[in-house]
């Protein structure tokens, strides 16, 4: 039994995970009437079998990393930023309402680009101060706060899409009119992903790594999560901490709604957060909070969105099954390391 | 019921670090008797017990309930048996009104039947000469009352056995009275009580036959007329006494209290004035929220007075916030360890770290490692500095809590600081205060056991239901004044004193 606590048994266990988590995926496809092996294929193939196609794989990779590595701050803190959708939104929102302000300027187009990721970023961490102060000061549930502020971003999104953003003529769900090209974040010619935007995604995972395992701030804040009155007798300033993690994640998440404007959409649309910042909750259980796996499984994650699109076309079945595979993995893989917990404990 | 256990063995845990908390324990514990079960902490009582009552199951060996084998799984099986157990810690419902707490468990139809219920909770309120409304939350209660409430729960699901774990530990002097008598009606009427104990005084004026448990062995046992000496070679395998007061040699005044008015929802307090030396130590008795609390919370600037001044060194610090407090070196630890002291899921190191001032933005994992090995080896705390803080013993909990305070301290607050442990343990710790306070630190603490307040303090100060005495000389009072003071008893002769001694 003791050997259960060994680090081989630990991968061991989650190898079986991820094994349950495709048998389960395999039943379905097999339920619905779709090919299991040629499904996984399709997906391999469409996640990686050309540069383009690898190409995409960045371009999801970065918000869900961004989204990551802010959650992972506000688990740290142990806090549930449900809100995080609503946070990118607002980045989205807050650069696109920037770029609208100073397209027109003569402004350099880098500096405009520029002020409005920052503008983004404040957004983001505007809507998380708004759910912090809703749980330091209104005494609710970051988890209701986040989810209400979620909707409310939602909202706001078409309100501006069909009202004053609208597109010359009649608003559509397809969103503003996009903006120039010189107001893109530069990309690789013939590709779609952005090297400047790689590279934010990279930071952030580096920065937040650093953050929470190497400073005083990150141990303080592991301190606040586990136990807060403890923290708060040792003399940790606890609020000031939540509500600092809550506006870190904030940036980060607004930093992602930036991108998806200047680097991919190049316009606010109606789901621009496109459920990254779910994705990104998710991938945070799976690796079990460890900054350090975050970026590979961020960008597994974000094959396998790549990869399901093929699938509807191909096959007729809906891309969504990526989604399933995605949450299976993580059920899977938490009930296994529970699992393996009380067999630990006996 | 007949009570017999056949070879019980528990192990916890496997290869060296296993712990055998029970090994091939057989014994008989006859019905309509008291029957103790005395042991330090960690002899192996409470395992043994939650064996008995369910909660855990043995690894080998049999419960034999009037001459039947029984096979006990769950607290359900137990209960079924007719054994009920009553934990150290209520395992009660306090946001419930005590009425609908008491039916919790009861078999009955759907719908309860609550006039039924309430007329069975106050004819055993009657037999027993409890009093606690019907009507009142389950929160409102004293730990006391809780335990009555507990034990007339059980009796009304028909329990024929009642164990108790620990049930003196945090009531008052006259609650445990009225245990007392009421588990000496008990017995009488022909249940079988088992008495678990680390407490000789207790043992041994109630219970008929007492079992000695050490380290997971039953090393014997005892009938009246107890021989306490033996019981306790029994208990520690030596001999051990406090020793003597150690008396403090004061210094310059540290903290002084002018005119001090506390209150929260239920207490109005007026505090004499009161000036603290330098290496002074307070002791304050009286009954669970007589408060006590409040006052240590107050000191400690995590509750603002209404009224008055706290004067730490030469800085009014009234009113300002805990952070302040602890600028101006003023610790508080408070008794629940795990839940308010230490961070659970946190190693030892990690704690160092963040208990010390903080040396730049970077954390020295090299330097945590060394501050916690240098120490643990001064406080003698089983671990190691990667050992997260949960899996430390209590008496270890304690004993990293003191570690991690900070030097010098101008004033130490503690709330029970021996609460749960063991003598030794208990002993070491007061060494360490008392090693504190000959740096010139004065110190504040609560405690329910009248002998550790008698033992350390220089001086004591009694609350009962918002009123405070004036400090009493420890070394000139006795345990049997201060439980008088503690019931409400005697204050007239000890005010009187006060004005005549002014």
């Amino acid at each position: 039994m003791r050997k259960l606590s060994s680090t081989w048994w630990n991968i061991g266990f989650q190898l079986l995970g991820i094994l349950l988590a495709i048998l389960f995926t395999t039943l379905i496809l097999i339920f619905v009437g779709a090919p299991p092996l040629q499904t996984y294929w399709l997906i391999i193939k469409g996640a990686f079998s050309s540069l383009n196609s690898i190409s995409n794989d960045f371009v999801v990779w970065v918000p869900l990393i961004l989204a990551t590595s802010g959650v992972l701050i506000t688990f740290s803190a142990g806090l549930w930023n449900i809100g995080i959708e609503g946070q990118i939104t607002l980045g989205a929102i807050f650069t696109t309402g920037v770029l609208r302000l100073l397209q027109s300027t003569s402004l350099p187009p880098m500096l405009i680009i520029f002020i409005s990721i920052l503008a983004g970023m404040l957004g983001g961490a505007i809507w998380a101060a708004l759910a912090g102060a809703l749980k330091t000061f209104g005494g609710v549930n970051e988890i209701f706060g986040g989810l209400g502020l979620n909707f409310v971003a939602t909202a706001l999104t078409l309100w501006l899409i069909f009202g004053p953003w609208q597109r010359p003529g009649v608003g559509s769900m397809s969103g503003t009119e996009p903006f120039r090209e010189s107001l893109w974040l530069p990309q690789i010619p013939e590709l779609r992903i952005s090297l400047w935007s790689v590279f934010l995604g990279i930071l952030a995972v580096v920065v937040v790594y650093l953050l929470l395992r190497s400073t005083y701030f990150g141990l303080k804040l592991k301190a606040v999560g586990k136990n807060i009155r403890a923290a708060f007798f040792l003399g940790i300033p606890t609020w000031q901490y939540l509500m600092i993690s809550f506006i870190a994640c904030g940036l980060l998440a607004g930093l992602a709604g930036a991108v998806q404007v200047v680097a991919v959409y190049h316009r606010l649309i109606p789901s621009i957060s496109s459920g990254y910042g779910f994705l990104g909750l998710m991938v945070a259980m799976l690796v079990n909070y460890q900054a350090i796996w975050a970026a590979f499984i961020a960008f597994f994650y974000a094959s396998l969105n790549i990869g399901a699109i093929q699938l509807p076309i191909v096959l007729k079945l809906d891309s969504s099954i990526s989604g399933i595979l995605q949450g299976m993995l993580v059920l899977f893989v938490l009930i296994v390391d529970g699992i393996r917990q009380r067999l630990l404990k006996q | 019921m007949i009570i017999e256990t056949k070879g019980i063995s528990k192990t916890f845990g496997v290869g060296p670090s296993a712990v055998h908390a029970n090994v091939d324990i057989t014994l008989s514990i006859p019905a309509g008797m008291i029957y103790g079960i005395l042991g330090e902490n960690g002899a192996g009582k409470s395992t043994l017990m939650k064996i008995l009552s369910g909660y855990i199951q043995a690894d080998s060996g049999q419960i034999v309930l009037d001459g039947q084998t029984a096979t006990i799984h769950s607290p359900i099986d137990a209960i079924h048996y007719g054994i009920g157990m009553l934990h150290q810690d209520p395992l009660d419902f306090p946001p419930m009104l005590v009425i609908d707490n008491f039916m919790l468990g009861h078999h009955g139809s759907l719908i309860p039947d609550q006039v039924k219920a309430k007329t069975e909770l106050l004819n055993l309120e009657e037999r027993f000469g409890f009093s606690i409304a019907p009507e009142s939350y389950v929160d409102s209660l004293t730990v006391g009352e809780r335990q009555q409430l507990e034990i007339m729960r059980l009796l009304w699901m028909g329990v024929q056995v009642l164990i108790l774990d620990e049930p003196t530990t945090g009531i008052s002097a006259p609650q445990k009275e009225v245990l007392f008598s009421t588990l000496r009606r008990l017995a009488q009427d022909g249940k079988t009580i088992i008495f678990v104990s680390h407490k000789l005084e207790d043992v041994e004026i109630l219970c008929n036959k007492i079992a000695v448990l050490r380290q997971g062995f039953l090393v014997g046992g005892m009938q009246p007329p107890y021989d306490i000496n033996k019981l306790v070679e029994m208990m520690f395998n030596k001999a051990i006494s406090l020793g003597n007061r150690q008396p403090c040699t004061p210094g310059k005044v540290t903290f002084v209290i002018q005119a001090l008015e506390l209150e929260d929802y239920r207490l109005h307090i007026n505090l004499e004035n009161l000036e603290l030396r330098a290496g002074e130590v307070i002791g304050l008795a009286g009954m669970e929220g007589s408060g006590q609390g409040l006052f240590l919370r107050t000191c400690a600037g995590l509750v603002r007075p209404v009224g008055g001044k706290l004067i730490v060194g030469n800085n009014d610090l009234t009113g300002k916030p805990y952070q302040k407090f602890l600028e101006n070196n003023v610790a508080y630890l408070p008794s629940s360890r795990l839940e308010e002291g230490l961070v659970s899921g946190m190693t030892l190191a990690e704690h160092f770290l963040l208990a010390e001032e903080q040396k730049g933005y970077f954390l020295d994992i090299e330097y945590g490692r060394s501050l916690a090995m240098e120490r643990i080896s001064d406080f003698n705390i089983r671990g190691t500095p990667s050992t997260p803080v949960e899996s430390l013993s209590g008496g270890n909990q304690q004993r990293a809590l003191l570690a991690l305070l900070k030097t010098p301290l101008t004033l130490l607050l503690l709330e029970h600081p021996t609460r749960g442990l063991d003598i030794e343990s208990s002993i070491y710790i007061w060494r360490k205060l008392k090693e504190r306070c000959s740096q010139g630190t004065a110190i504040i603490f609560i405690s329910s056991d009248l002998e550790e307040i008698l033992q350390y303090s220089d001086r004591i100060l009694v609350f009962f239901s918002g009123r405070v005495s004036s400090s009493l000389e420890a070394s000139q009072t006795t345990v049997d004044q201060l439980g008088q003071l503690i019931g409400g008893k005697g204050w007239e002769a000890i005010m009187d004193e006060v004005k005549f001694n002014a």
